[in-house]
């Protein structure tokens, strides 16, 4: 038993953070913001290259072979650069829909409302990215079904949460064409939230350092802010919320990868719920090291925290996660 | 990153597994929780069959008269004790965790002869002297003064929150040996006999109704120079090489309890009709969540110590989190308990079904309150996250001077 990443993992983060650091610096993902569009094509054909997307499909099928373990570590730098775009549904798809192994074509995905969820006779249907998208899959119990984005009659709407997230409603989703049956449909429901938990991480983490830095720098009362205990503290449960978190994403992602050691649909929940918690929770506390400077649109605190809110609506929300896994704690 | 165990640590397992299956059931009955000679005899007992089966000292090394087992095998051989429901290190707590380790690194040949076999034996108990009752938090302001006198230390002042005090044989005694205001320059390490004359001990009751801890009064006792571990005023630094034994392995029996503590919450809620409310299962999924994710984080720490030697700055995340979850999760029993909870005793459900489980949890409960507490606050534990690891200013200085590592050595619960 060896928890720590092996070298090749670490050069493998280190690879993706210095391509983020390089491709898509904050400053330049932030032009796009509020635009119908946000996918940088030649950026997403470079994370193509990179193996962003066929970093799990298996060798003989044109992919790097590599385990959804190596693939978290990949997300985390995503998730760490809030890179925009359905990275996660691109992933997913690689191996099934030609073009998005290599990052020539977007794929998203949307989940078809359940019925037996009484909010879905309420909630309309959104869907991100839409603007973006060559293909848009619907993800449901029973499978999954492609349908053209064109022929949706979708609405744009003016004033999306995260303006890198821009979102669509439409009427109806159709039922579209079949590409996968449920037993893809399920191990998609789960690598999606191991690797969507394994962005939002990325995400906690950074929202740590910003916070961080900032503490060391802002002064007030004559000495850095970080002095104070009651900065330095939240601070400090940022960090513990994010290694927790960190662990449990790794967790996860392994047990995918060895199921022997473990429940992996337990594991995936369990790292979904706290790395949603993390982001979320310390994209609120990173916006509040800020003070009034974090409530403004510049400094980029908020956008962390409103990437986090949306990520944690895809592939289980707070409620369902924890019923799964207080359903595991019955009758065993 | 692999979760899986290799075939060494699989069969270490298998071993210890089977020997755990022949000597429990042949255990004589557990003393009663006050009842301190019995159970100073009865943890020696247990320590004295380890030793007997070569377990003693799993994780001491092989010069200390350990087994010199790696950080995981550490891992596997409390899993598989807890696993069992084998007796607790108990009494042998300090000796095997804290004095033993310190007379190993820092001791001479002659203390390491004499002091390390009666402790992986189980012939002599060691308790601790560290904190005083106005240095808590603060430890480097400790006041219980040594001063030389021939061979001889002449030490007065106090302790507390001694663990098995009454019972023990040696303390491993933090006295300032420099000035008055030398803080952690002026910290000497000392083995104290308990039946020195001058030794007093005074028993406190915790909030739990139990009674493990002690105050201690020292009135001019004599401790040889020889009992000295360490270089005078050395004794700062001896205490902190010792934190490095631990290699992330230290809450592993407490977790495994605490996951079975919430099966038995999620039993008891199920069975009083609990369960149908969306927000109990919501609070069961979240602490699923925190102790599966704590497990985790207990292998990644172990896993750093495997690999460096050293275990790391996980521990502190870990002693964070865990004992907020277990705040939670006592909380969430005791709220299932309902009535049923303002005794610890097991009074029968009106169900016929059998009694409720309240004495586990609600003594489980009251424990778990120590836990923020203990070895370090988590106020004290959020300025290190804060100071050493993210790299924050210190809190400005008030009063004492400033100091290197100002705040208090994370020590064991003594």
């Amino acid at each position: 038993m060896d928890f720590e990443l092996t070298e090749l993992q670490v050069d493998l983060a280190q690879g993706v953070r210095r391509l983020c650091e390089g491709r898509f610096p904050l400053e330049q993902v932030r032009l796009v913001e509020s635009a119908d569009r946000v996918v940088d094509r030649a950026g997403w054909r470079q994370l193509g290259e990179a193996g962003v997307f066929n970093l799990c499909l298996a060798e003989a099928a044109g992919g790097v072979g590599l385990g959804l373990a190596d693939a978290a570590l990949v997300f985390e730098e995503l998730g760490r650069a809030l890179v925009p775009g359905p990275l996660v549904a691109s992933h997913l798809a690689a191996g099934l829909i030609d073009g998005a192994d290599d990052g020539s074509v977007v794929v998203g995905l949307v989940e078809r409302p359940d019925p037996a969820v009484p909010a879905s006779g309420v909630h309309p249907v959104v869907i991100e990215h839409l603007g973006d998208l060559d293909v848009l899959l619907v993800l449901s119990a029973t499978g999954i079904s492609s349908v053209d984005p064109e022929l949706l009659g979708a609405t744009r709407l003016n004033r999306p949460m995260d303006p890198l997230t821009p979102v669509w409603t439409v009427p109806a989703l159709p039922e579209g064409t079949p590409v996968a049956g449920p037993e893809i449909a399920a191990w998609w429901r789960r690598d999606g939230a191991v690797l969507t938990a394994a962005l939002q991480l990325g995400s906690a983490a950074w929202t740590t350092e910003l916070a961080v830095g900032y503490a060391k720098q802002r002064r007030q009362f004559g000495r850095p802010i970080g002095g104070f205990q009651a900065i330095k503290h939240l601070c400090a449960d940022m960090a513990v919320r994010t290694e927790v978190a960190r662990c449990a994403v790794h967790a996860a992602a392994v047990t995918v990868d060895q199921p022997d050691v473990g429940d992996p649909l337990v594991a995936a929940a369990g790292a979904k719920l706290l790395a949603d918690e993390a982001a979320v929770t310390n994209g609120r506390s990173c916006i509040q090291v800020h003070g009034g400077m974090g409530f403004t649109w510049e400094v980029p605190a908020h956008l962390a925290y409103k990437r986090a809110r949306v990520l944690a609506t895809q592939f289980g929300t707070e409620t369902e996660l924890a019923e799964s896994l207080a359903e595991s704690l019955t009758g065993s | 990153m692999d979760l899986r165990y290799t075939d060494a640590e699989q069969a270490f397992r298998h071993e210890l597994r089977s020997w755990l299956e022949a000597t429990l059931p042949n255990l004589p009955p557990k003393p009663s929780p006050d009842d301190w000679p019995g159970r100073r005899a009865y943890d020696t007992y247990w320590q004295r069959l380890l030793f007997d089966a070569g377990y003693a000292g799993v994780d001491w090394p092989v010069e200390g008269g350990g087994r010199g087992s790696s950080p995981v095998e550490e891992l596997v051989f409390k899993k598989e004790l807890e696993r069992a429901h084998a007796p607790y290190v108990g009494v042998n707590f300090v000796g095997l965790l804290h004095a033993g380790p310190t007379v190993i690194a820092e001791g001479t040949a002659e203390q390491r002869r004499r002091y390390l076999p009666p402790i992986l034996r189980g012939d002599e108990v060691w308790c601790q002297g560290f904190s005083e009752p106005d240095a808590g938090s603060d430890l480097a302001s400790m006041r219980t003064r040594a001063v030389r006198d021939g061979d001889d230390y002449v030490v007065t002042g106090s302790k507390i929150w001694t663990s098995h005090a009454e019972v023990a044989d040696y303390c491993e005694l933090l006295v300032r040996t420099g000035g008055d205001d030398s803080r952690h320059r002026g910290i000497s390490w000392l083995i104290l006999p308990m039946d020195t004359p001058g030794v007093e001990i005074r028993p406190l009751t915790t909030i739990a109704g139990s009674t493990e801890f002690a105050e201690l009064f020292l009135d001019e006792v004599r401790v040889p120079v020889s009992n000295r571990v360490g270089d005078e005023n050395d004794g700062w630094r001896v205490t902190m090489v010792t934190l490095n034994f631990e290699r992330g392995t230290a809450f592993v029996g407490d977790l495994l309890e605490a996951i079975e503590l919430l099966v038995s919450t999620v039993a008891l809620a199920q069975r009083t009709g609990a369960w149908s409310d969306p927000g109990v299962r919501r609070q069961a999924g979240h602490l699923r969540a925190e102790l599966d994710a704590l497990w985790a984080l207990t292998k990644r720490n172990v896993s750093q110590a495997a690999r460096t030697g050293v275990p790391g700055v996980g521990g502190t995340f870990f002693k964070l989190a865990y004992s907020e979850t277990r705040h939670k999760l006592g909380e969430f029993s005791l709220a299932l308990l309902g009535r049923a909870g303002l005794a610890a005793d097991d009074v029968e459900g009106l169900d016929g079904n059998g009694p409720l489980p309240a004495e586990t949890m609600v003594e489980d409960w009251l424990r778990g309150i120590s836990l923020t507490i203990a070895a370090g606050t988590s106020q004290i534990q959020r300025n290190i996250v804060g100071e050493r690891i993210l790299g924050l200013p210190k809190e400005p200085a008030v009063a004492a001077p400033a100091a290197a590592g100002a705040a208090a050595p994370a020590a064991t619960p003594s």
